[in-house]
């Protein structure tokens, strides 16, 4: 059997070609659910902006639906809502999102998760694809979502966007250092 | 207990996070180990990317522009599989590189080699129903890239590729067969010893066209998924 291809770092220099150019804006209007704002902010390990970072995302739709065929509930899919977003950090480390809130989807021993959005992170100096996830703060559900709980208490505060005040989830991604964020290996 | 559906890759599959060699990595990994997931329907589902529609010539950089570029014109080829040797079926696969004297068509690329106007540099292809892709491109130049004292990196093609799920997410780079900087390249020598020669492409002659391009077959496999436990 062949074996796994390795990874390797995406470079500085990569492109808007790459998906030609961006998806910042992963919902039309007309699909239905909470419209939200969400930005993310890439830092290294000493706290310094990362502006050459890549992020993408992955979510369910509104009502907790994936658009993939291993998601096989009978879940209503919303024409124009793939769920993919792609986006480089800006010259202040951040990258910039509309979508909906998602739905909660099941977990695999039972019950539901909590909203929470699979985050990929690219740069140069990483070699391998970082894979986090954002959570909303506030969400009733958090309490009790099997992430988080596998997440020791301390570290979990890395995982929760909160709202700034003109409304905007933003979430802080730190690669190391005091405020590591939590990166799944999965 | 639930069965991964996915592989977990190996220790020895992939960079260490922290490779000293490659100065970048100093301030950008993670120094905690990671918190094992089981794998969700967040890990398993992914983006298929299947209504990108895909122009008749992101394939062919060497056609994108008024003319063709300068460089040595080569076909670079090859199939997306998993680690059970099936194909990806209809796998998009993007590329992007630098042109044939070692520079990127990107503002922060500032090495003192001329731009090609005839050459932009990034590509994108379908796989089909087999997993196999094909691309048309001129051979990247070496570029410098300040790493340490005198380094080089070896002419390389960078690679994208989503797969099936989240989980199988993979972004890589393409090396060619006998380059001497091989040996001395930090991100090249970040992967275990034993899997760096799986970035290698093989030159085929069966792929190379007559008076016209050579041909590199790099095939790409993804992680697989287990077998399905009975219920
Ligand atoms: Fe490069």
């Amino acid at each position: 059997m062949p074996s796994v291809t390795p990874s390797q770092t995406i470079g500085p220099f990569y492109f808007g070609t790459i998906i030609n150019g961006y998806r910042h804006d992963l919902a039309p209007p007309g699909v239905p659910g909470e419209r939200i704002d969400v930005v993310l902010i890439l830092h290294d390990v000493q706290g310094a902006i990362v502006p050459d970072g890549l992020l993408e995302i992955w979510q369910a739709n509104s009502a907790g639906r994936y658009n993939h065929p291993d998601d096989r509930r009978n879940l209503p899919l919303d024409p124009g809502f793939e769920g993919f977003g792609r986006a480089s950090t800006d010259t202040s480390g951040c990258s910039h999102f509309s979508t909906v809130k998602p739905g909660r989807v099941p977990w695999p021993t039972g019950g539901l998760q909590a909203p929470h959005i699979n985050i990929s992170i690219f740069a140069r100096g990483v070699l391998n694809r970082l894979a986090t996830r954002l959570y909303f703060d506030g969400d009733p559900a958090n309490g009790e979502d099997p992430v988080l709980n596998l997440v020791e208490p301390a570290r979990r505060a890395t995982l929760i966007a909160r709202r700034d005040g003109s409304g905007v989830w933003r979430l802080p991604i730190h690669l190391g250092g005091a405020n590591e964020t939590v990166f799944f290996d999965c | 207990m639930t069965t991964d559906t996915y592989r977990r890759s190996a220790a020895d599959d992939h960079p260490a996070n922290a490779s000293p060699e490659y100065k970048s990595t100093a301030t950008r990994s993670p120094t905690r180990p990671p918190v094992v997931l089981p794998q969700s329907l967040s890990e398993i589902t992914g983006p298929l990317l299947s209504t990108e529609r895909l122009g008749a010539l992101e394939n062919d950089l060497t056609r994108q522009r008024m003319s063709a570029p300068l460089g040595e014109r080569i076909i670079v080829q090859g199939r997306v599989l998993d680690e059970n040797g099936k194909p990806v079926p209809e796998a998009l696969v993007e590329i992007w590189q630098c042109n044939a004297s070692g520079r990127y068509h990107h503002p922060g690329d500032q090495h003192d080699a001329p731009l090609d106007p005839n050459f932009y540099g990034g590509g994108r292809a379908r796989a089909d129903g087999d997993g196999r892709y094909k691309f048309i491109t001129i051979k990247p130049g070496a570029y410098p890239w300040k790493n340490h004292h005198n380094a080089w990196r070896p002419a390389h093609i960078h690679f994208s590729l989503f797969g099936p799920a989240f989980a199988t997410r993979l972004i890589t780079q393409m090396y060619f067969p006998n380059d001497p900087l091989l040996a001395i390249d930090p991100i090249y020598n970040s992967v275990p010893e034993g899997a760096r020669a799986r970035l290698q492409a093989s030159f085929d002659i069966d792929l190379t066209q007559p008076e016209w391009a050579l041909g590199y077959r790099f095939d790409i496999v993804l992680r697989g998924r287990n077998a399905t436990p009975m219920e």
